[in-house]
């Protein structure tokens, strides 16, 4: 049982923690950083809900390894808001009552975040195959696409840039 | 003067439909009914609602019974 | 969409019906709020359960020696360590709860906890877990209710006699009891009748799927109490369970209620709560237990699966069979009393039996028993619409149950919205645009009691004259918004300046389940009756400070006015910043058995394209009508609507436990046991309907769990009308509909 220190970037600040080299970065980031914003649903990756963004790219937090994000930049949810400002997905998520029990919401804010990222103008049926990998039992999906649709919207007008 | 209804088991235990009691309550009602057919007594009382004039009320033990009520035993129901 | 049927539903409301933020949202989309596996506390070691490899099988021996000596392990549990309650002569129904949260002398369904171990860390408590030795001698299984009520069947209870059946048994089996709801003659009605139609249906168990794992957290090591924290929909009942099994008091044990990741019936009962206190016990230590997605399905509750026969709508004739799992409490009797209870039929005998089988024991599952039989009920309804020609809502329309009419099982209905959601889907534009090309559509109703029951709340006015208002029903859907909304409008406030809060087990009094759609009108109830005592009471005070009486003193829009106009009013504020003068603290406690729960109706309607290559359904339109009575926060309803018909859409197309000969699960993964993903599914059209319920003070029904009713059934339909094959056991998977289009195909 060897734990070996890893340091990386988490949400912008420099963070340094010590991981069993088995451990998976869910654990790692839930009980050695105390972000426990990151949700174990299945610990397999079939769930969704502990996506986080991985330089960007959204990624199930149980399928790495803890000492894997090495020198590599993490977002988790708490590091969604930008000082106290509420991202436009976090606003229209509330607007939209786009959570019933809130346990899958940090997964669904964040790869909703990598889709936009990428794709700033998606369709319904492009957001719902970007968000296929997360799952939710309490809203039947239609609030999420919603909310979604209405922050891409949201993001462009404010950027000026209508699709 | 109350009128109970049996829909459920309870119709093949007592072998009726419907039975006209006089009680006013219905702790008297589940005695008296518990005279008339034995063991009924603890079937109406473990984890049974009462429905008075179609309003369903749980732990109804200590409820009085207006006259002319029309009376159901039903099964507590749960929830998900 | 909303629907308003009555004009005193929408008597000018400031906030009950509009969507303001929940109060407990910025928590959750900022992963702030916390969830029970998310609770650290000092000095917390972490616990893990050992669990039967078999479906049923004898405890011969336990030997949990070396788990003991591995390091970091501070406490090793079994069975033996919890008090014995048949010995103690406790009541049956604890005898068998107390066997399902930890084996004795049988193990009764893969999954059974045998053991359980507190260490240092998790890794460590699994790695004892595992080195646990229980010598075991397998028996023989009954997976399902045709097993285990088959002449031979391996006995699971060798003291379960049946209960409800003429003569009373003499031997054992696995049936525990029949339920029945009977009217009028059979034989009459079905001689009446020009179109008899039966059929055979099975269901498949289907879990709950909440994508938060049971946890929780035990400190049994401070001043001779227990703490516990976990998610639940039941924070009172299982404080006593765990009482129970532990051997305390009740009170000696506190409850401190976690945020929920989705319970849908399956978190009204214990699992790990009372194992977490015993390991916490005996390790003297805070010990969290959180259960993988592995042991979920394994071990937690599925809803039963099913054997059923139906009949004709002027006579019904319904035989059931239910799995209730290891243990007897299947909901066949709410399936007897739902069955036809959207319709009104005069000759019915409906008859129901409890059977266990050697999977862990079911839990209830939104609408328990409800959505299982409607899948039969409400598909043959569609054949006979089809047999005799007529269109299916009208059929529904013609027989369908309203004001006067007697239940199914006894009272008459008092003003109920089956009728009018009928209507709003038959006006729906869905309804009145054309079936889609190589489409088919299907329509179902569906009916669900809803309960009141115990419930208490407790109003703070603060020195600011903003509010709290503390209650015991933890949110599962977005309720705090709605017990916001109702102080709001009681006192005439800002929704802004109330707080809801749901208390711990010593804060505030008994209150019942989250569930049984209960709580905006039960928990709703209490709020607005303590909104009136403070009300009152603030009225009292104004009087006082301006020396007048009591009904010259009006509250409007948050302040107390004199009817003369010739004091300035008097806001919350200026209240509470007196109270000391005028009779102390401003705070009102109100308790209630909330009775006058007002029954819940949705009719549902599917536009499905099946791909008869593959057998894959595509849900290409759907649209619910469900009658909420008067939504209080309508964003919060149609989520509950929709929510329940994609877990009917689920348990329709894919959901479903597979289990190996052996008797062990094949399939407890999410990535095998299928539910819907948002690729799936269009968006779910929702038309709230209000029929107001004349017993609660603002016309609330519950809408938490018949939208989940007619799905499966809706969906059935309109495979049906797409390919001509009536599908009769679910799922309709794409191998089971496959089949069925080659048949067709070979016939024609």
């Amino acid at each position: 049982m060897t734990r070996v220190p890893v340091s990386c970037t988490i949400n912008g600040h420099e963070e340094a923690f010590l991981a069993e080299s088995g451990e998976s970065l869910l654990n790692a980031l839930r009980d050695e950083v105390g972000l426990t914003g990151v949700k174990e649903g299945c610990g397999t990756g079939d769930c969704g809900a502990c996506s986080i963004l991985v330089d960007g790219r959204v990624t199930c937090a149980c399928l790495i390894f803890a000492p894997e994000a090495e020198g590599h930049e993490l977002t988790t949810i708490e590091g969604l808001a930008d000082a106290g400002h509420l991202h436009p997905l976090q606003q229209c998520f509330l607007e939209g009552a786009a959570l019933q029990c809130g346990v899958c919401t940090p997964g669904f804010l964040l790869a909703a975040k990598a889709l936009l990222d990428k794709n700033p103008h998606p369709t319904e049926t492009e957001v719902r195959y970007a968000l296929a990998g997360n799952l939710c039992r309490c809203t039947g999906y239609d609030k999420i696409i919603r909310a979604v649709l209405d922050a891409a919207a949201d993001m462009a007008a404010a950027t000026g840039d209508a699709a | 003067m109350v009128t109970v209804r049996f829909t459920s088991t309870l119709r093949e235990f007592t072998g009726q439909d419907e039975v006209e009691i006089d009680a006013p309550n219905v702790r008297r009602l589940i005695r008296l009914l518990d005279e008339r057919w034995p063991g009924l007594g603890e079937r109406l009382t473990d984890g049974m609602s009462i429905a008075i004039n179609g309003e369903i009320i749980p732990d109804a033990e200590f409820e009085d019974l207006p006259d002319g009520a029309e009376v159901h035993f039903i099964t507590a129901i749960a929830g998900g | 969409m909303t629907v308003t049927d009555d004009p005193t539903t929408n008597p000018g409301y400031k906030w009950v019906g509009t969507r303001p933020i929940r109060p407990d949202g910025l928590d959750k989309v900022t992963g702030k709020a916390q969830f029970s596996a998310d609770l650290v506390l000092p000095n917390m070691i972490e616990g893990a359960v050992a669990r039967s490899p078999h479906a049923h099988a004898r405890i011969v021996s336990i030997d949990t020696s070396v788990a003991e000596a591995m390091p970091g392990v501070q406490a090793v549990i079994t069975g033996a360590d919890f008090p014995d309650l048949a010995e103690a002569g406790a009541p049956a129904a604890d005898v068998r709860e107390s066997k399902k949260i930890i084996a004795r002398d049988k193990v009764l369904f893969e999954g059974h906890p045998v053991a359980a171990v507190a260490a240092t860390t998790r890794q460590e408590a699994q790695k004892a877990a595992a080195a646990i030795v229980v010598e075991y001698e397998v028996l023989p299984h009954a997976l399902t209710v045709s097993e285990a009520m088959a002449e031979g069947a391996p006995v699971l209870h060798d003291d379960l006699i049946t209960a409800n059946v003429e003569p009373t048994p003499e031997t054992a089996s696995n049936v525990a009891s029949r339920a029945v709801q009977q009217r009028g003659d059979l034989d009459e009605g079905f001689a009446a009748a020009d179109v008899v139609l039966e059929h055979r249906y099975t269901t498949k168990p289907v879990h709950q799927g909440y994508i938060e794992p049971h946890a929780a957290v035990a400190d049994a090591s401070q001043n001779g109490r227990v703490n516990l924290w976990f998610s639940s929909q039941s924070p009172f009942d299982i404080r006593a369970t765990t009482a129970k099994l532990i051997g305390c008091s009740p009170s000696r044990i506190k409850v401190t209620p976690a945020e929920i990741g989705g319970g849908f019936g399956g978190k009204t009962v214990a699992y790990v709560e009372p194992i977490a206190a015993m390991l916490s016990r005996k390790a003297n230590r805070p010990v969290r237990v959180v259960m993988d997605r592995h042991e979920v399905f394994l071990a937690t509750g599925p809803t039963s699966g099913s054997v059923t026969n139906d009949g004709k709508i002027t006579a019904a004739d319904i035989w059931m069979a239910f799995e209730a799992g290891a243990f007897p409490g299947s909901p066949v009797g709410a399936a007897a009393m739902t069955a036809i209870a959207c319709y009104d039929v005069p000759n019915f005998f409906i008859e129901g039996f409890d059977v266990v089988v050697n999977k862990p024991k079911v839990a209830a599952y939104r609408a328990p028993g409800a959505p299982i039989i409607a899948f039969g009920v409400e598909g043959l309804l569609d054949e006979l619409a089809r047999a005799i020609d007529m269109d299916p809502i009208e059929l529904r329309l013609a027989n369908a149950a309203e004001e006067g009419v007697q239940a199914p099982y006894g009272p008459v209905h008092p003003r109920i919205g089956m009728v009018e959601t009928l209507e709003a889907i038959r006006d729906s534009d869905h309804y009145r645009s054309p079936v889609p090309e190589g489409c088919g559509r299907g329509v179902a109703s569906g009916f669900w009691f809803n309960i009141g029951g115990n419930s208490v709340a407790t109003v703070n006015v603060h020195e600011d004259g903003n509010v709290s208002v503390i209650y015991g029903s933890p949110d599962i859907g977005g309720s705090r918004a709605s017990m916001a909304l109702f102080a709001a409008e009681e006192l005439g406030i800002d929704v802004e300046r109330v707080t809801p809060h749901i208390a711990d087990t010593d804060t505030i009094g008994h209150t019942d389940v989250t569930g049984g759609s209960r709580v905006t009108l039960s928990a709703g109830k209490v709020v607005v009756e303590a909104c009136r005592m403070i009300k009152d009471d603030l009225r009292r005070r104004a009087a006082k400070t301006w020396d007048c009486d009591l009904d010259e003193v009006d509250w409007v829009d948050g302040q107390a006015q004199h009817v003369s106009g010739t004091e300035s009013p008097l806001s919350l504020a200026a209240l509470a910043g007196k109270a000391g003068r005028t009779g102390g603290p401003i705070s009102a406690t109100y308790t209630e058995n909330v009775r006058g729960a007002g029954a819940g109706f949705s009719t549902q309607l599917v536009d499905v394209r099946v791909d008869e290559e593959t057998g894959q359904t595509e849900i290409v339109r759907y649209t619910t009508a469900q009658d909420a009575g008067k939504a209080i926060h309508p964003s919060y309803v149609e989520g509950q609507m929709q929510g329940g018909v994609v877990q009917g859409i689920g348990w329709a197309l894919n959901e479903e436990y597979i289990h190996r000969a052996d008797g062990t699960l094949d399939n407890p993964g999410f990535l095998d046991y299928r539910i819907p993903v948002a690729s799936d599914l269009p968006m779910i059209e929702t038309i709230v309907v209000e029929v107001p319920n004349p017993n609660h003070p603002y016309g609330v029904r519950g809408v938490g769990e018949v939208g989940i009713v007619p799905p499966m059934a809706a969906i059935a339909n309109a495979i049906d009308r797409s390919t001509e094959c009536r599908l009769h056991d679910l799922p309709m998977s794409p191998v089971r509909l496959l089949s069925a289009i080659n048949d067709r195909d070979a016939r024609d």
